[in-house]
Parts: structure tokens; sequence; C-alpha cells
């Protein structure tokens, strides 16, 4: 034991950071750290509560919550499913599949936009006989918004729970099945209970991604107040309109998104802030 | 050896970070490629020209920037189209522009109020306003009453943006109320959506229309109840190439501009 802590002292020791690395990291930290400073410090404070309570910033901020829960749902009942096959299934093709669904991640969103346009909007491959048939139009509504978030989100609640399966001891399971348990069973009392933390943690970087959803939004649903005009575009208008109004909205969310992110690796990651890597 | 979850998330969480590093890293490279070079050298232009210009001028832009660097191979134009209200803010919020042209008096005013504009501004280019429709024209939209018919998709821009002002104009002239599907942040948005037929019809620039190559179509709206979009251009004063921003407005303003501004469809000044 003695020994051990001791060893354990020295390469602590021995892997301190040299002073060069410190600093470039520091300089890292000061640059993410700056422009959040600079918002700070231009915003009318005095008039802050007066442009916060502004009806479009109240009717953008329920609507930017009430579509990035529904986003999340979504994520969260198709990502689910997506991330077990994808991790549990060999396929043919599953490489291919993988990618394809996480393609979104890394689109420039303006591009989704267009690309759903072309396959929900009005004259889209789907969505041509869903306005034909039903009459359901898609772009400027709130279901369109709900799509583009859950479009650019999903990815991150399936890459985060496709890694857990992966690293997931399956003997618990196994045992589960042999003692005769369901698939069905093993699966939502054994798999899914140990995958919690990172169902948990995919469902709010989901979350905090479709908040702040901006491009395919506003390429696919376009912009109305109280319907697809979401926090993100709200500010975006708001800087030629009333900047201080803008600026009072891009606090809000920023303040959401810090204390999403704090919350997120102290309380649902387990080991709290551990240091290092492999364990 | 088994990696923890949250070592997992970190590393994920890493590699989105390091690519969104990447982003800004090319973002910032492009910006600051603009910077002043071609200043010390008066005599013949050279360096790099920003130009902030209206939306509405994307294609005439375009040709007149290649005309320019043919006739000054040591000046290197870039155009930075964007709605005139955006680009007004950029341009007061600091952003290194040599030469504003926006499609309103409005916002030039504003970059004026803020003292930004060395010398005055001069009025280069017209543009008259028609309804955008889907090809084929679908809707069956003959005149502006026609837009308040029940089913009609409706979309214009946001009132700061100068064609927001000016289809609400047109629209009161009309006597006609409408309650439009978005506020798109520019003309091109307005342009895009309906050329792909998410959207039936807008009030956007007549040069707008013909620059769709057919992909949408215009109807026209009649002259008394039309308005006249005066598109202004000024240096601004803080350029580092001012030599060359000089000779990019009087190149507009001659002969082979509005020549060219003429074939994209503009009114003479």
């Amino acid at each position: 034991m003695n020994n051990q802590a001791r060893g354990r002292r020295r390469s602590a020791a021995l892997r301190r950071p040299p002073i060069a690395i410190l600093v470039i990291a520091a300089i890292a930290v000061a640059f993410f750290a700056l422009p959040f400073l600079g918002l700070l410090w231009r915003v009318p404070w005095s008039d802050a509560w007066s442009l916060l309570t502004t009806p479009t910033s109240l009717t953008a901020l329920r609507l930017s919550i009430e579509t990035s829960l529904w986003a999340t749902a979504l994520s969260i009942v198709f990502g689910v499913p997506l991330a077990w096959v994808l991790a549990r299934h060999g396929f043919p093709g599953r490489r291919i599949v993988r990618a394809l669904c996480l393609l979104s991640l890394v689109l420039p969103p303006v591009v989704g936009g267009v690309a759903l346009f072309t396959a929900y909007g009005r004259r889209g491959l789907l969505g041509d006989p869903l306005f034909e048939t039903f009459g359901i139009r898609l772009p400027f509504s709130m279901a369109g918004v709900v799509l583009a978030q859950t479009f650019i989100a999903m990815p991150f609640l399936v890459l985060t729970v496709e890694a857990a399966l992966r690293g997931l001891d399956r003997r618990p399971e196994d045992a589960a099945r042999t003692l005769g348990a369901s698939r069905w069973y093993a699966f939502r009392r054994v798999t899914l209970p140990a995958i919690r933390p990172a169902l948990i943690a995919g469902a709010v970087l989901a979350w905090a991604r479709a908040l702040g959803e901006f491009g395919a939004t506003i390429t696919f649903a376009g912009n109305f107040p109280g319907r697809t005009q979401t926090m993100p575009l709200a500010v975006y208008l708001a800087l030629e309109s009333n900047p201080g109004q803008a600026l009072v909205l891009s606090v809000v969310m920023i303040a959401i998104s810090f204390g999403v992110l704090l919350s997120l690796r102290d309380r649902w990651l387990g080991g709290a802030d551990s240091i290092g890597a492999d364990r | 050896m088994r990696r923890s979850l949250s070592v997992r998330v970190l590393r994920i969480a890493f590699a989105l970070m390091s690519f969104l590093g990447l982003v800004a890293a090319t973002a910032t490279a492009c910006g600051s490629s603009n910077s002043s070079e071609g200043s010390s050298n008066s005599g013949s232009l050279a360096g790099s020209l920003t130009v902030s210009a209206a939306s509405s001028l994307q294609g005439a832009f375009n040709a007149m920037a290649a005309a320019f660097e043919q006739a000054h191979p040591e000046v290197d134009v870039m155009v930075n189209f964007g709605a005139s209200s955006t680009l007004a803010q950029q341009i007061i919020a600091g952003a290194p522009v040599d030469v504003f042209a926006s499609a309103d008096e409005t916002n030039m005013t504003k970059v004026s109020n803020a003292r930004l504009l060395s010398g005055t501004p001069t009025i280069f280019a017209t543009n008259s306003l028609e309804i955008i429709v889907r090809r084929g024209n679908p809707s069956k939209i003959a005149a502006l009453s026609d837009l308040s018919k029940s089913g009609v998709v409706y979309i214009t821009c946001a009132p700061d943006v100068p064609i927001g002002t000016y289809g609400a104009q047109v629209l009161q002239k009309a006597g006609v109320t409408l309650s439009p599907a978005s506020f798109e942040p520019d003309v091109k948005g307005i342009v895009a959506k309906v050329s792909a037929g998410e959207a039936d019809a807008g009030i956007v620039y007549a040069t707008d229309v013909s620059a769709t190559k057919g992909a949408a179509e215009g109807v026209a709206i009649p002259a008394n109840i039309n308005v006249v979009a005066k598109y202004p251009i000024a240096a601004i004063s803080s350029s580092s190439n001012n030599a060359a921003a000089q000779a990019w407005i009087a190149f507009v303003a001659g002969s082979d501009g509005q020549q060219i501004l003429a074939q994209f469809g503009f009114g003479a000044s």
C-alpha cells in the first residue's frame, strides 16, 4: 500500500508538465475566456432586465426551450437504438452507416439545412408526398425547427451512447439472459441502467447543441417570431436592430450552456474532475 | 485496457474542440490576410481591397471585381456580400473594410453617423422591385393583391434589411396586408426559398429575379406603387488602401461599371 502510494507520488512528480506547456495552455484558456469577458463587459446591465423581458426575447426563449426539449426527446428515442445497433451488431456497411449518421456533426449546418429541404421540404423526396397527401408542411413551422435541431444534435447522443455500449462489461447482461430474462427485459433492467451516465451526458450534449442550433434552422425553418425564431436567430437579428438585446440574450445562452457543462462534469460522469488517462 | 466513460466522453469532446479550433484558425487566417499591404506604394495601385456590398449586388460586383483586377493586376479585390444592415453593423463594429455599397441610404447613414466615412456617399445605381414567384407561377399570382390569397406562403426580410422596408412600403401603397411566414436575414434568403419552392412569393429587387436565370419568375409591380431603391457607395475612413478604394468607386460610377450594372438590370444613377 505505502509503497504504491509513494510510487504514485513519484510518478506524479515526473509527470508534471513543462513550463512551456503550461504557458501555452494558459494562452488557450485566455483565448476562450476573453470573448465571454468582452461580452459581459459590453452588456448594458442597467437595461438588462427590461431587454430580457421584451416579448421578442421571451417568445424566443420559450420557443427555444420547447423545441430543444422535443429535439432531445427524439434524439433519445431514435438515437439509443441507433447507437445500440452501431455498437453491437456487425453488418456489412456498418462503417458507412455510422459515418452517414454522424455526418451532420461535421457538416456546416447551413448545408444540413439545404439537404433537409431536398428531403423534407415541400418539394422534397418525402416532403412532397407529405404535403400532397396530408397537407403537412415542415418549413416555416415549429416542427421544422425540431427536425433541424434533431438532425444536428442527435449525433452527439449517438456518439456518447455508442462509446458507452462498446465499453460496457457484457457479463451482467449475459447472466441476465442465462437466468431467463428476455432480450427486452435485459436491455431495460441491465444495459440501460449501466449506460445511464452516458445516456444523460449524451442527452445533455444533444440538448445544448439543439438549443444553440442556428444554420440549419434559419435555412430550413426560416425565421418568424413565436414559430421558428429561436434564441440564436433572435440574437443574430437583434444584432442589427438592438445590439443591447442581442448581448443580453447571448449572456442568457452562455449562462445556460455553462451551467449545463459544469453540472455535466460534476454530477453525471462519475469520478468528477478525474485526471489522467487509463484507469 | 478498458477506458472509463468520462475519458471517452472527454476524447470525443477533444476531437470536437480540435475540429472547431481548426475552423477558427482557418477563419482567422482568411481574415488576417486582407490587412494592409499596398498602402506604401502610392504610385500604382496594389494590395488588397475589401468591399462590403449589399446582397443584391452579388452578380454585378463579382463581374466588376474581375474587370477591376484585370485593369489593376496588383490589386486583390475581395467582396463581402450581406444584408446592408449586417454590413453596416460590421463596419461600425470595426470590420476592416475599404468600401461600403449599401442598398439603401438608411444603412449608409448609420455608418456616416458613426463618423466612419471618408467623403460623401454617391448614388451609383437604382433598382426597382418585383414580386418573385415559383417557376411556372403555380399560385397564379398576377398582382400584389394575390399575395393575400389563402395558401400563399409569402416571405420577407426583417425591417432593418433594406428589402424588408422597401417591400413593406410597396404593400402599404397597394393597400395589401400580409402575414409573412418568415423574416429572412437577407434578400438572397427570399430568393433561395422561393426558387427552392418552399415559399410561394416575396418582394425582391428586379435584378434578383433575373439573376435566378429561370429558377424563379418575376411579376411586375406597377410603377405608381413601386419603390426606387437607391444604392449609395462610399470609402471607409479607416481604410488602409484609400487609393484603391477611390479607384474602385470611380470604376463603379464610370462607364465600365455602369455598363456592367446595366447588364445585371440595374438602373442608372
